[in-house]
């Protein structure tokens, strides 16, 4: 299967690969997927408090190349949103985005649930409710 | 001399076809035409006069008599012959036959459709070396039991079944022995008398010959084995496979049986050396491990695990340059890793993380040099990558993390 030109530059380039200190209360964490499905996604968002906007976003992923992408891309749609908006990214975007196989539509998935549930560990960590949607993929 | 890009490392799936192997074959499509069953004329004695000295040299690399050598259109024909074909013929002596999860999906597949028409199939575990247990062969034993098939060496991992000793497992309890020897024929030495075996399938695709031809060798002698026809036709290759001959690609196989006849030994003296160079210096990685037997194992195989890293996102890293093939198959939802693996008890994680390197004639020693350089960085680059890698540094254990499995 070929991958497109965007998939690779991507993994050869993977945007804001790394960590953020998941003990502070502006950092969200959220870790999703599994060792034995071949996929594993980790993704980070660092809140600026007085601007409420994505100040950082990292990432670590476990898996194929559209995966690595679909992560990789999720960090640089992050940085400069705020929450509510970086809540509105669609898995389909990415799909589109990179133009992802139909096989591959699952690490786009993989990617929007990594957004939601960092998200999520942000509010809780802040206090505010949970979102109630997060699991439901 | 030059590095000759991309690199080829999976000759267990095919192999390039041999030249020589090539320009047997060329005068056989349109100056030498014939039909080997026209028995009237000089087209079809030509075109038989090839196919009975290609079933010569076939028969010669294995140490068989030419009438045992069943040619098909490739090893998966053969190995549905093979079962289906002795299931049939045996049926009043009974409906049972022996195999092991770790065989090849036409073997696995043809004993499904045995259980469909009623037969019973016992599905060996291996131990995780790959290695099937002796003991547990000979006590699947029953009075209904027909045929034990067992493949020679694995596709994945290389491993080479104790075939004598199931001979003879199988010899003493009067049951017949199938091995399918595809990755086996023409890499190490196959010989069917010493080796007690009473039908073997392979493919000349694997061994530097064309695709689309293949044989089954049935016995003749001690005892005569016989398999019921899985095509109605003219009768062809003593009635168990009817169609008309692939003459060309016969010559091609014989021709490349030959080759391999002369050449096998000190191909595979080079081919092991490479390997073991290739797999001492990925086993410098950390966390690397080999799967599946190293002392019984073909000499062109290697089979090695990176754990924290996944095996497609890993040869993306290089399959520009170089070719060879994931035990995840990560292409479907599902994301099934190999069977193979799964069955010597590697977790799905670490077979997800399994690349498979098949050697062959045209490897270089400077290619296995680029290959070691290659996935070193690429496995080093994706480990910075991966939250698994981080978290084993970081001594989290991976496995009491509750994972949401889509």
């Amino acid at each position: 299967m070929a991958y497109s030109d965007k998939v690779i530059d991507h993994y050869s380039n993977p945007k804001n690969v790394g960590t953020l200190d998941k003990s502070k209360s502006n950092v969200g964490t959220g870790l999703v997927g599994a060792p034995e499905c071949g996929d594993v996604m980790r993704l980070q968002i660092e809140v600026d408090e007085e601007s409420g906007l994505i100040s950082d976003a990292k990432f670590k992923t476990f898996g194929c190349g559209s995966a690595i992408a679909s992560s990789s891309l999720a960090t640089e749609w992050l940085k400069g949103k705020t929450v509510d908006q970086a809540l509105a990214i669609d898995n389909m975007d990415i799909v589109e985005e990179l133009n992802l196989p139909p096989v591959k539509i699952h690490c786009s998935v993989l990617a929007e649930d990594a957004i939601k549930a960092a998200i999520n560990d942000y509010r809780v960590k802040n206090g505010l409710t949970e979102l109630a949607e997060v699991t439901a993929h | 001399m030059e590095l000759n890009l991309p690199i080829y490392l999976d000759n267990n799936a095919t192999t390039p076809m041999d030249p020589r192997v090539l320009e047997a074959m060329l005068p056989y499509f349109v100056e030498k035409f014939g039909n080997a069953a026209s028995r009237n004329h000089s087209f079809g004695w030509v075109a038989e006069e090839a196919v009975d000295y290609a079933r010569e040299q076939v028969a010669k690399l294995i140490n068989a008599d030419a009438k045992e050598v069943i040619f098909t259109s490739g090893a998966t024909e053969a190995n549905n012959l093979a079962i289906k074909g002795v299931f049939e013929m045996y049926a009043s002596k009974g409906n049972h036959i022996i195999t092991a999860t770790t065989e090849h999906k036409a073997v696995l597949d043809a004993c499904k459709h045995v259980e469909k028409m009623g037969g019973q199939v016992t599905y060996l575990e291996v131990q995780p070396d790959g290695l099937i247990d002796l003991q547990q062969l000979e006590s699947a034993i029953t009075d209904k039991t027909i045929l034990i098939a067992i493949m020679y060496g694995n596709n994945e991992i290389g491993v080479i079944q104790p075939v004598k000793e199931i001979s003879a497992i199988a010899r003493k309890h009067g049951v017949l022995f199938f091995t399918d020897a595809t990755q086996a024929v023409g890499k190490v030495p196959v010989d069917v008398l010493a080796d007690g075996i009473d039908l073997m399938s392979f493919s000349g695709h694997k061994m530097y010959g064309p695709k689309g031809v293949g044989v089954l060798y049935v016995r003749r002698k001690n005892p005569r084995v016989k398999v019921t026809a899985q095509m109605d036709g003219g009768g062809h290759e003593r009635g168990m496979r009817s169609g008309t001959l692939n003459v060309t690609g016969i010559v091609g196989l014989g021709k490349a049986c030959e080759l391999c006849m002369n050449e096998m030994a000190d191909e595979a003296e080079r081919l092991s050396a490479m390997r073991d160079k290739l797999e001492k210096a990925l086993l410098q990685i950390e966390e690397a491990y080999v799967n599946g037997n190293t002392d019984h194992r073909l000499p062109h195989t290697a089979n090695i695990s990176f754990k924290y890293v996944e095996g497609e996102g890993l040869m993306m890293g290089f399959n520009k340059n170089i070719a060879l093939s994931s035990g995840s198959a990560c292409t479907s939802a599902s994301l099934e890793p190999s069977y193979v693996l799964k069955a010597l008890g590697l977790g799905d994680d670490l077979a997800h993380s399994s690349l498979r390197f098949g050697l062959g004639r045209f490897t270089t020693e400077d290619q296995i040099d680029f290959t070691i350089d290659a996935i070193t960085t690429t496995v080093l680059k994706l480990r910075e990558m991966s939250p698994l890698w981080e978290m084993y540094k970081e001594g989290v254990d991976i496995d009491a993390i509750e994972w949401a499995h889509h």
